[in-house]
Order: C-alpha cells, then sequence, then structure tokens
C-alpha cells in the first residue's frame, strides 16, 4: 500500500477527531495523527463480506489474531469499547411467538453461542413421567407417554426447580389428569390437550405399597405441602399446554384412556421436548451489488434470473431501463443471477461477516424476547463460571 | 380361597360389552352368546417415561 494513502486517511482522521484528543488511554492513542485506521478497501472487502462466486464463497473466515494487518501498521485487536460502541440489535419483527431481529457487530462464534443456547440449555418444563392407570385406545401406553412430553406446556420455568430423587413437591412438579372416554355406541372421539387438567394439589393416585392407617390421607406419587394455585404466580394464571388442538388418541366407542402426567423442569440437551424454541436461527445479511449499469434487455433478464425478485427496474432518460437492487434481504443467496456467461463481472453477491439476521421461534412457555435474555443470562454465567475457575 | 368369591367384569369378545360373572357361571356373554370373553385390563398404574 502507498504511503500517501496511509498520510492522507489519517491526516483526515485527526482533522475529523481533533477535539477527542486528550481523553486518557487508548482512544488518545487511536487519535495520533500517524496511527492508521483503516484498510486499504480490497482488504477491508475481504475482511468484512463474504465473496459469492458460481462455484464457491470465499474469505469466509473471520480475521480474529490481533497482529494480522500489523505489516500495515494497523491494529486488528478487539476491543471492549469499540464493540460496544459498534454493536446494536434491531428488532425487525415482534409476534406473540416468533421474533425476527438483527444482530449488528458480533462475531459468528457468539451468535453461534446464542443459538446454540435457545435450544439446548435454557430451561422449560415439559411432561416426563406418565403414570398410567387405564388406557384401552389402540395408542399404546409408551407411545402415548412419549407425545404427552412433546406438548408445550404454558408455564414460566424460572418459577419452578430442577427435581430431585425425593417424592415430587409443588416446587418442582406440574401434575395433569387426562381422564377420556367414548361411551359406547357413540362416534369416534378425539383426545386433545385441552383434555389435559391441571391438578394443583398434585397426584391423587395412591401409592399401591402405602399401607398407613386408613383414617389418615392415602400417600400419593407426589407430596404438595400446599395447592399450586394458591400461589400468586399462578391464581390468576392456570397452568395448561399451549396449544388446545394437539391430538393425542382418537378413541373408538368404549375405550378409556385415563393417566396423569408430572411435567418437571429440564434442558433440551437432555431431550428435545425441553427445547424452548421450535427453532432458533440466523444467516448472514446479503449484500447485493451491480458491478456495472445493467441496462435494457441485460437488466430484464437480471430481473427474470432472480427468483426472490430482489431486483427491480427503473426508467432512466431517453426511454432506457436499468436494474436496481430493491430487496437484497431476501436473498436466499441461490446464485442465478452469477450464472452464465460474464455475470460473475456484473454482479457481486456477498453477504456480511458481522450481521446477523437473526430468527425465534417459541414453543410458547416464554416470549421469544424473553427467551434470548434468558440465553444471554446463560452465557454471562458460564463466562463467569470460567472466569472463578481462573482466578 | 378368599372366602366371598367377587364379581370380576369381562369383556365380550364379539360384541364388546361388558359381563360380571361369578365363580361358577357360565362363560358366555349375556348379549349375544358368544363364549369368549376377555378380561379387563389391570387399573395397577404403570409408569412410563415420556421420551
Amino acid at each position: 500500500m502507498s504511503g500517501e494513502d496511509k498520510n492522507l486517511h489519517s491526516m483526515s482522521e485527526s482533522d475529523s477527531e481533533q477535539e477527542d484528543v486528550g481523553k486518557e488511554g487508548i482512544e488518545w492513542i487511536m487519535n495520533l495523527p500517524d496511527v492508521p485506521m483503516k484498510l486499504p478497501p480490497h482488504v477491508e472487502l475481504q475482511r468484512t463480506r463474504v465473496e459469492c462466486k458460481a462455484d464457491a464463497p470465499i474469505h469466509t473466515d473471520t480475521i480474529q489474531y490481533s497482529g494480522a494487518y500489523a505489516s500495515l501498521g494497523i491494529d486488528n485487536s478487539l476491543r471492549l469499547d469499540s464493540f460496544r460502541k459498534n454493536f446494536k440489535i434491531e428488532v425487525i419483527d415482534l409476534k406473540e411467538d416468533d421474533m425476527e431481529f438483527d444482530m449488528i457487530g458480533i462475531d459468528p462464534s457468539l451468535a453461534n453461542a446464542f443459538r446454540r443456547i435457545l435450544i439446548a440449555e435454557v430451561p422449560t418444563m415439559a411432561i416426563e413421567k406418565v403414570l398410567v392407570a387405564n388406557n384401552t385406545s389402540i395408542v399404546q401406553d409408551e407411545v402415548l407417554a412419549h407425545r404427552l412430553g412433546l406438548i408445550p406446556i404454558r408455564v414460566d420455568p424460572r418459577l419452578f426447580e430442577y427435581s430431585d430423587k425425593d417424592t415430587p413437591n409443588e416446587k418442582n412438579t406440574i401434575v395433569f389428569r387426562l381422564h377420556v372416554r367414548c361411551e359406547r355406541g357413540k362416534p369416534r372421539l378425539t383426545a386433545t390437550s385441552e383434555a389435559l387438567t391441571w391438578l394443583p394439589n398434585g397426584s391423587e393416585f395412591p401409592l399401591v405399597s402405602d399401607k398407613s392407617v386408613s383414617n389418615s390421607k392415602p400417600k400419593t406419587y407426589t407430596s404438595f405441602s400446599c395447592s399450586q394455585d394458591t400461589l400468586p404466580e399462578f391464581a390468576n394464571n392456570p397452568i395448561g399446554p399451549k396449544d388446545g388442538d394437539i391430538i393425542l388418541a382418537r378413541l373408538s366407542s368404549g375405550q378409556e384412556i385415563e393417566l396423569e402426567a408430572h411435567a418437571v423442569k429440564g434442558m433440551g440437551k437432555t431431550h428435545a421436548k425441553w427445547s424452548p424454541v421450535a427453532t432458533a436461527w440466523y444467516r448472514m445479511l446479503p449484500e447485493v451489488v451491480l458491478l456495472e449499469e445493467i441496462e435494457d434487455e441485460l437488466a430484464e433478464e437480471l430481473k427474470n434470473k432472480c427468483p426472490v425478485n430482489v431486483f427491480d427496474i427503473e426508467d432512466i432518460a431517453n426511454g432506457k431501463k436499468r436494474a436496481t437492487v430493491a430487496r437484497p434481504r431476501a436473498c436466499t443467496l441461490c446464485r442465478e443471477c452469477i450464472r452464465g456467461e460474464a455475470w460473475e463481472k456484473r454482479v457481486s453477491l456477498r453477504r456480511v461477516k458481522d450481521h446477523f439476521i437473526f430468527k425465534i421461534e417459541s414453543t410458547g412457555a416464554l416470549p421469544p424476547e424473553v427467551l434470548f435474555t434468558e440465553a444471554v443470562k446463560i452465557l454471562e454465567d458460564k463466562c463467569e463460571r470460567l472466569i472463578a475457575e481462573l482466578s | 380361597m378368599d372366602p366371598q368369591p367377587e364379581p370380576v367384569s369381562y369383556i365380550c369378545g364379539d360384541c364388546g360389552m361388558e359381563n360380571t360373572l361369578k365363580q361358577g357361571d357360565v362363560i358366555q356373554c349375556r348379549e349375544c352368546g358368544y363364549r369368549i370373553l376377555y378380561k379387563k385390563r389391570t387399573r395397577r398404574i404403570v409408569q412410563y417415561e415420556a421420551r
């Protein structure tokens, strides 16, 4: 790189931020007139963008090493204050159970950590034990138990503890009862998750082994010291399945299901039924750049090439038409637009390395924005544990 | 042997009718006369892991 470029740049930098000089520490050093701030544009492009060529993407890696650009006299280290300044979250769409937001200025390793924590480490409540008293339906007990386990339960898991080996109590277990019967001579009956009724007082099935005095209350599978609906959290907010229309079984006339389902707290890494998200995923922000003016027939061809309608055509003077990039966010990176003769020279498909379009689909226990803050807290805890371990 | 044999109910193999039989009763459905009767499922609780 040429020396003039460096100097020119640093000159303008020092002019604009003259007033900041005098502050202590790194800020002051970075504002010294002979510290180059920016990479030459082609290197900057390699650093910040993945370029998608017709055969394969290039420059896919992120450059972590602080001295990567030392030969250009540029410091590549990540600093907390610059991260704080540049990091941004923009919520694009927020519905009851879905959320889309942009996470800007973060390394993919961290974005991926949040995704993995959301899927596997944010706890929820799910049915774990199923006590079957009667099941004459054609759905086998174990299959029915598995189906029950997958039902999302609308309850805040933060109000519960993880269960231990002792008898379940009101702090770690939610009990549901399912009793459906199709009477003789009646048409087929569909049992749905709506039929699951919450038992705030715990299990109603007596333990068979219990030979205690008959006048005392018989021991059951749980020992609740108080009713859960007297607790302020649940008094006006009864616990139940998130959706009432999940089909559990279809009963023919004379068939019956009677059971109790015990829900406990758990994490997605133990079993997917505890995962609080239907899925959480991200993609890097697509960037579509036209490298030259694309006019008339070529513009028409380009517009028709794209299956997700990224390009538009605008009229310019003399009845001519020109292609523009109207909706780059819609790009799925199918690379249709750079296929064929010479197209790769006209269109450049890129992805921004530190800009993530993050989507969270909650199963309903917690709203998606709360799930994300929970994931952040979990990562924070992990970091604290690591620091404690090292110090 | 138990002093009072309890009546046990069975399900008819043909019409599905519930029949209550005592010791010594003829094994036959009262509804349709079918001679094969099935014992009902036990009410004893079976515990499953929902996985």
